[in-house]
């Protein structure tokens, strides 16, 4: 029993340390680092860094490109992928389960197979520098995980749910906004959640889209970061906190939808 | 009963995205796989199968790219399921602290894959890093290193930022799978004198079956995905040592402009990610037995 607990708290020193190292430094001056990199600020804690950083970027800005981008991605890839799930549960036919297996595959394909031709595409569609090609190709690429998630759970649904209300006269659209929309909460939540982190954090399409600084999301400014402070941490840390923050206060009031989203994504997937 | 032909609208929104902005450049690489296009330029020539021929028999850097993919995908696979299985089995009962445990481990998940790399070059700093420093409080200097500089190891200090990135999500993935594994099966295990190791090969493992597949098969495919850690601490140095599939594609399209030969070994990759998940459902599978 011993060795059990002895294991447990190694694992969550090795997850908590780093951290902590990350806060700290963000809160030292870089001479400090050099000096002693694991050793607490000596003059308390510097905040420097934090007004530094929003004086050197447009941090605002990158954090209204990575709203922006996230917000739209994640709610019109559950509003396209909802409709499609609800069309496929609709049909259950063979035309349905065709459209499935179209999406599905999609899961096997990883985005830097076609990153190539895709950055080609958006140089001639001129989405290159743009919040909305971002928003675009985001919703190409996730509705297959988002059909697949939403899919499975609206074919657990009782059919006659369905059945009665068009018998009773509503139309498709009535039935998807006033039945399978709110029954499928559980699992919209869910998939949002895992939609919700993958775009907030997703640094391929902003590398190869934008190259403008007034389109930069976080992700990619904060590797832009490395260019220029180099190993200068205690910016770089900074910079990291800032970008985490919002994922990180979510991820504490939101925990228990958090993990059960990221797992949707990877049991279902 | 039958439903109204309107139903095919709700496909449409999605479908054409889809198709645009996914099918089409899919199919777009393998076209592109038989050109010597260079991305920029309005011609090209086809060249029949040269870029695969290139690849797989010219290229000595793509043969080093695969190889460190598969070591990469090694450790990780192999480190990643042992941590998330060994540790969900002791956080299994949900216990406050246990809940607690599960959310901390859980946590590195939710970071960006850009501040897992900051936070990890810096724990691999060869002069500022914690690393090192740890290494020399405990005596033992000679195992000292250039964590990210030594062409030989610079794989695996990769492979290890990897576990500690997303062991935690297969942690819970298990955990949800054990939980699913019905209480009585213990009990009768108890009643009939089997030992612990006996429980869990004749009971807990195969189980556990379905949740290990979707772990192994997830983990492989997020390990030839890593792109964004890669690209970040190393970029694929020092020379070539950690250059993995994905980062050769977008070194050989957007550095050397080959967009050619760059989709050619965009199609291979699609092919090994394929075969190999193919490979492992169908070992994984045939393992199981059912009650």
């Amino acid at each position: 029993m011993l060795f059990r607990k002895f294991s447990l708290i190694i694992y969550a020193l090795l997850i908590l340390i780093p951290l902590v190292m990350v806060a700290l430094t963000s809160l030292k001056t870089l001479q400090e680092t050099f000096r002693d990199p694991l050793g607490l600020p000596d003059d308390g804690f510097q905040w420097s860094n934090y007004s530094a950083i929003f004086q050197e970027q447009t941090m605002a800005g990158y954090f209204m490109n990575s709203s922006i981008v996230t917000l739209f991605s994640v709610v019109l890839t559950l509003f396209f992928a909802s409709m499609i799930a609800f069309g496929i549960t609709r049909m259950n036919n063979w035309i349905g389960n065709l459209l499935f297996g179209l999406f599905t595959l999609g899961m096997m394909v990883p985005a830097q197979v076609n990153m190539v031709p895709l950055y080609s595409l958006m140089l001639d569609l001129d989405l290159t520098n743009s919040l909305l090609g971002l928003i675009l190709v985001n919703i190409a690429v996730t509705l297959p995980i988002a059909v697949f998630i939403l899919t499975g759970f609206m074919k657990t649904l009782p059919r006659e749910l369905f059945e009665a209300s068009t018998i009773d006269g509503a139309g498709n659209w009535q039935i998807y906004m006033k039945i399978a929309l709110p029954l499928s909460l559980p699992s919209l939540s869910a998939t949002a959640i895992f939609l919700f982190v993958m775009h907030w954090n997703d640094l391929l399409y902003p590398l190869l889209f934008i190259t403008d600084n007034a389109y930069k999301t976080l992700p990619l400014a904060l590797l832009e970061f490395q260019g220029e402070y180099s190993t200068n941490y205690p910016m770089l840390f900074t910079g990291v906190i800032l970008a985490s923050a919002p994922m990180v206060i979510a991820y504490v009031f939101l925990q228990r939808f958090f993990v059960a989203g990221m797992t949707a994504g990877a049991v279902k997937g | 009963m039958k439903i109204s032909k309107m139903i095919y609208l709700f496909f449409i929104p999605g479908l054409l995205l889809y198709s645009i902005f996914f099918i089409y450049p899919t199919i777009s690489a393998l076209f592109y796989s038989f050109t010597d296009w260079d991305g920029l330029s309005d011609a090209y020539q086809f060249v029949g199968t040269g870029n695969y021929e290139r690849a797989l028999t010219g290229d000595t850097i793509f043969r080093k790219t695969v190889g460190n993919n598969l070591k990469f995908m090694l450790v990780v696979v192999i480190l990643q399921t042992i941590v998330a299985l060994a540790f969900a089995l002791i956080v299994l009962k949900n216990t406050k602290t246990n809940l607690f445990l599960r959310a901390l481990y859980f946590f590195p998940t939710i970071l960006s894959s850009v501040s897992v790399a900051f936070i990890w070059s810096f724990i691999y700093d060869p002069s500022l890093g914690i690393l090192n420093q740890i290494l020399e409080l405990l005596g033992l200097d000679v195992l000292r290193q250039n964590w990210l500089g030594n062409a030989d190891i610079a794989i695996y200090s990769l492979a290890i930022t990897q576990v500690w990135f997303h062991a935690g999500q297969m942690l819970i993935i298990f955990v949800a799978g054990l939980q699913a594994i019905p209480e009585d099966l213990y009990e009768v295990a108890k009643i009939e004198g089997a030992s612990k190791w006996q429980t869990f090969r004749k009971v807990t493992w195969p189980l556990l079956a379905p949740s290990a597949t979707i772990v192994i098969a997830y983990t492989t495919i997020q390990s030839f995905k890593a792109f964004d850690l890669v690209f970040a601490m190393t970029g694929g140095g020092p020379n070539n040592s950690t250059q993995i599939i994905a980062t050769y594609i977008f070194d050989v399209a957007f550095r050397s402009y080959n967009f050619g030969y760059a989709s050619s070994i965009s199609v291979l990759f699609m092919i090994i990610i394929a075969a190999i998940t193919f490979l492992q459902f169908k070992a994984l599978r045939s393992d199981r037995i059912s009650y």
